[in-house]
């Protein structure tokens, strides 16, 4: 018998679905049917089965193809690179579980590493603005239960998150929101006529790269001040509309996505994005929040951050204390000027995502891939190391959106012998500690600085 | 099979009475034992030292969201204020320590146990993420229940049976300790921007007062039979005028006695009592009704409180009273994080800067310490700065010193700006008493331990209990002249054992013991009701399946489990 496995968390985008049906061969073996996902989460699945997978580390060879070799050996190739570089860049983790995540700070903290994620590339900007300004969020759950209007500004669900708008803002029936999409005002404010703009009640064609000045003109408005007759190609008399619908919102919803936080202003559309939501909160109740790309691209913000106490770009090169200087101690700036002599990319494709400069400076030291797919990243690496697929079949925490702990299950066991990041960070840390010890016999200390205390 | 001896001790422990008798204590296997027991100890010398009990945190926010909330959007709060690596895992932060720090600092005080002061349910797994890395303190997390909806709707009704199912229900979802209230009511209507000023403001839509809400809780508490009592954080928190909204919240438990297995006396406890002691009716005339609030808890031996003490220094506050956050951020204008939470509660984090040079500042800190210095019953009122809130909590050697130490009060004041308005709006200069160490014994581990109902265990030396010893370098009998110095010894103790493991020497970890977290299983009648209600709700108004709910038993890390069975 075929057995369907409920409740099971969809590890595609920062939706975090979780109530996914998986049906699994009576053998275990293959994924029969997902329902509820939509079809890049059903892809997942499928692909974890029906694909077919890497399921030994592969170590270039100098006539430039791959070997397989066991994961002892790779283990002892991934601690041996961290050993020896002087800066490591541990980068990604958009794609893993915080078990993962932790380990692999573990070996950061242990190699003096840089450890980043893919927030360095995405929503880092609106971390900045986070750390200037602050952040009223809700949970979705919030947004559902009570929104009666919805404010998506440079983000296009519809593709991106495919099933936000059904589980979360628009359409949902939820406490105070009975009626569902008909008791919402919904807003859609981008360059683009998106998909998402099509369901939208009000739709603002802002002119590209003018956000900044269109959050200024929401604002003057707010607080009772006089605006031109157009900004950012918009007509006053939509503006004043908008701010009115906002100002009488029983509670509202701005939802940004990388249209915000990377077009220009970057990180200043972001915190004024903030003001706004502040200001409308002399009046009603409103919040935001980012909508985070990967199903627990929050995670390493949160795991980093009880750990270190910061989100990303952490520089643990200095041994005695964490550092984070986003532009000196972030993946790509660093890359550019060459100051990364080793490179592990984990469960991310930092081969399709960075600039081809920097993926040319990388390149020029080894670089490690661990990722359970073939990407471009894992075709370009020294080593590729393949790990089981959270969420399909290895469990675990990871973070949505709106920085809810999602517990995620398994429904299958990964690939005869493949093991999870979580496992292969812990025993890529005991090598190091090996190491470290066998250099220690030679006396050979690599000599670290004696900590005193800042208060002492 | 491991023994030790610590020999020649002062040892003061308020459980059985001891006040500073030189004594001996024996250890084996990670418990307290008879002297006689013992065959082949280690002997650790304590001569001239002050042994306790390892010291109990009744309330303070280290793990969880809004804590990391606090970590993460203040890269500021790391800068020149992180120490060095010493231990095993680097240490950073300062009012928002990371787990890390967080538990080496604590060691480093000589205390072991750290209740955690207020856990979203919704956010359990990221409690319990957190708990994890936090070293050798052992953990407890108080879910938070004063505006769940469920609450609301059974107490409306008075279904005070469903009610405690459902609470039941919640500790294990959770692996939850207590029930928290925060700002009951408030919190709910702050999901449209909205609070219930006092306690008798009804809730929007649920109509239902905050005073109903918190006896319906103590009803539900008493009747469960829990370790600790309902945890109440009052109403209307930091206004001028406050208190007696406070003394209205303090009312509600007249006619409730407790009924429980643990040795607990009280049905309510007030933390951060501090918070809610003021008078006045605006800033300017702000002042101190710290002898009011005090004199109502002295004649009700049904209430414990901890003082929530002001330690002027820069800090981030944080609290599931979204309200009062959002009041705060319109006070400093500083940067303001707020996390409303489906069906439960809502959070907020600003950072503050409690300066000496602001007069309403050093009167909070003058009433926190009124609070504690005219307390008739120190076994009912407990040391804490509400950390981080009040300040952060590695602070609470010289919050003691403060109460020890009228030079070091005076000390202190000589830095305020606003010196004699402060001594006008509070009676803090008249107060000449200095708490001595059985009395400071009292307020950080016996009195918190008995009121959360674990007093079995922790925060006493009697044979049986948990090894759990600080030793720290001050005489009794020759207490140091200048008050610093006692400072320094309570923040780096000379030794601290953690189940019987030398943990702690000369203020430096040495290792780091397995820690725990602390539950409270509560087995309750089969509840078809509250069974249907939980379905339909999450059916219907929580974004995350039931099923994915209640924290995987996978993701409990070294659990240590209260059990109360109220079926027989």
């Amino acid at each position: 018998m075929p057995k369907r496995i409920e409740n099971v968390g969809c590890p595609y985008c920062g939706v975090c679905c979780d109530d996914l049906v998986v049906t699994v061969s009576d053998d275990g073996k293959k994924i029969l049917e997902v329902e509820n996902a939509c079809a890049i989460g059903n892809q997942i699945y499928h692909h974890a089965t029906e694909s077919e997978r890497v399921r030994l580390p592969r170590l270039r060879q100098p006539d430039g193809t791959y070997k397989e070799i066991s994961y002892d050996e790779a283990i002892d190739y991934a601690a041996r690179v961290l050993y020896n570089a002087k800066k490591p860049l541990i980068y990604g983790f958009g794609s893993t579980n915080c078990e993962g995540m932790a380990a692999a700070a573990k070996v950061g903290e242990k190699a003096g590493a840089i450890l980043d994620n893919c927030a360095s590339i995405c929503h880092g900007s609106s971390l900045l603005a986070i750390f200037d300004n602050g952040y009223p969020s809700c949970t979705l759950g919030e947004v559902k239960n009570r929104a009666d209007v919805i404010l998506y500004w440079g983000a296009n669900p519809a593709h991106a998150h495919p099933r936000h708008m059904s589980r979360y803002s628009i359409f949902p029936r939820g406490f105070f929101t009975g009626k569902g999409h008909k008791s919402r005002k919904i807003i859609v404010i981008d360059p683009r006529y998106t998909d998402t703009a099509r369901v939208a009640d009000i739709y603002l064609q802002v002119k590209q790269g003018y956000d900044y000045d269109l959050f200024n003109a929401f604002r003057t408005v707010a607080r009772g001040h006089e605006i031109p007759e157009e900004v950012a190609g918009i007509k006053r008399e939509k503006i004043l509309e908008v701010v009115e619908i906002m100002k009488n919102a029983r509670f509202g919803t701005i939802f940004y996505g990388m249209g915000l936080c990377h077009t220009d202003g970057r990180n200043h559309n972001i915190d004024i994005a903030i003001s706004l939501t502040r200001d409308l909160n002399d009046f009603t109740k409103w919040t935001i929040m980012a909508m985070r790309g990967h199903y627990n691209i929050t995670g390493p913000n949160q795991v980093w951050s009880w750990q270190y106490g910061f989100p990303y770009c952490l520089d643990l090169s200095k041994r005695d204390i964490a550092h984070m200087n986003p532009g000196e101690t972030s993946s790509i700036d660093l890359a550019m000027r060459g100051e990364i002599d080793a490179f592990f990319n984990v469960a991310t494709d930092a081969g399709a995502h960075f600039p081809i400069e920097a993926v040319k400076e990388l390149r020029k030291h080894p670089w490690i891939t661990i990722d359970p797919n073939i990407c471009m990243a894992s075709e370009i690496s020294d080593l590729h190391i393949p790990v089981g697929i959270v969420g399909v079949e290895v469990p675990g925490i990871v973070y949505r959106m709106d920085n809810v702990p999602v517990q995620y299950r398994k429904v299958i066991d990964p690939p005869e012998g493949v093991i999870s990041d979580e496992e292969l960070f812990e025993r890529i840390y005991q090598r190091l500690c090996e190491l470290e010890a066998e250099d220690a016999a030679k006396e050979r200390v690599k000599t670290t600085a004696e900590g005193i205390p800042a208060e002492d | 099979m491991s023994e030790l001896l610590i020999k020649n001790g002062f040892v003061f422990d308020p459980l059985q009475g001891i006040r500073g008798d030189r004594m001996d204590i024996a250890v084996k296997d990670g418990r307290i034992v008879e002297t006689s027991a013992l065959q082949h100890p280690e002997t650790i010398d304590a001569s001239g030292m002050t042994v306790m009990a390892g010291g109990i945190d009744i309330h303070s926010h280290v793990v969880g969201p809004k804590v990391n909330v606090g970590r993460l959007f203040r890269p500021e709060d790391k800068l020149f204020k992180s120490p060095l690596k010493r231990c095993n895992r680097m240490e950073m932060g300062f009012s928002v320590p990371s787990t890390f720090k967080a538990g080496y600092d604590y060691a480093r005080m000589g205390y072991v146990f750290v209740n955690e002061a207020a856990m979203p349910p919704l956010h359990s797994p990221h409690v319990h993420e957190e708990i994890r890395d936090t070293p050798i303190i052992d953990n407890a997390a108080m879910p938070v229940f004063g505006n769940n909806w469920f609450t609301l709707e059974y107490l409306k009704n008075h279904e005070i049976e469903n009610n405690a199912a459902y609470t039941a229900w919640l500790l294990r979802a959770t692996r939850g300790f207590a029930i928290k209230v925060v700002n009951p009511g408030g919190t709910e209507a702050w999901g449209w921007g909205l609070n219930c000023e006092n306690v008798h403001d009804p809730v929007p839509y649920f109509e239902i007062t905050p005073a109903e809400i918190i006896a319906g809780l103590i009803e539900t508490n008493e009747h469960l039979g829990l370790p600790h009592s309902v945890h109440l954080h009052c109403n209307n928190l930091g206004n001028p005028g406050n208190y007696t909204d406070t003394l209205d919240s303090l009312k509600l438990a007249e006619g409730y006695t407790p009924k429980n297995n643990f040795g607990r006396e009280q049905v309510l406890h007030a933390t951060h009592l501090q918070f809610h002691s003021y008078g006045g009716d605006s800033w300017g005339n702000f002042e101190s009704r710290a002898p009011d609030v005090i004199d109502y808890v002295n004649s009700h031996d049904n209430i414990t409180i901890d003082i929530g003490q002001v330690t002027l220094d820069e800090t981030t506050t944080m609290t599931a009273d979204g309200p009062f956050e959002h009041h705060l951020r319109a006070l400093n204008n500083l940067k303001w994080a707020n996390t409303d939470v489906e069906l439960e509660t809502a959070a907020g984090v600003v950072p503050y800067i409690y300066s000496p040079k602001v007069k309403v500042c050093t009167i909070q800190w003058a009433v926190g310490l009124e609070l504690a210095l005219l307390s008739k019953d120190l076994m009912r009122t407990f040391v804490s700065t509400d950390h981080p809130n009040a300040g952060p909590f590695i602070r609470y050697p010289r919050v003691i010193t403060w109460l020890m130490s009228r030079a070091a009060r005076d000390a202190t004041m000589k830095t305020f700006k606003w010196l004699e308005r402060t001594i006008d709006a509070t009676s803090i200069d008249g107060i000449d008493r200095e708490l001595d160490l059985y009395e400071i014994a009292q307020m950080t581990r016996a009195g918190p331990a008995k009121a959360l109902g674990i007093s079995n265990t922790y925060g006493g030396l009697a044979p049986g209990m948990d090894a759990d010893i600080a030793i720290y370098a001050l005489n009794p009998e020759n207490m140091p002249e200048n008050p610093e110095e006692i400072e320094k010894a309570l923040s780096r103790c000379a030794c601290l054992l953690k189940d019987g493991v030398v943990t702690v020497r000369d203020g430096e970890v040495l290792t780091e013991p397995p820690k725990r977290t602390v539950w409270v299983d509560v087995k309750v009648p089969e509840n078809a009701q509250v069974q249907r209600d939980i379905y339909e709700h999450f059916l219907r108004y929580y974004s995350v399946n039931l099923g994915n709910y209640s924290l995987f038993e996978e993701h409990l890390f070294n659990p240590r489990v209260i059990e109360v069975d109220t079926t027989q």
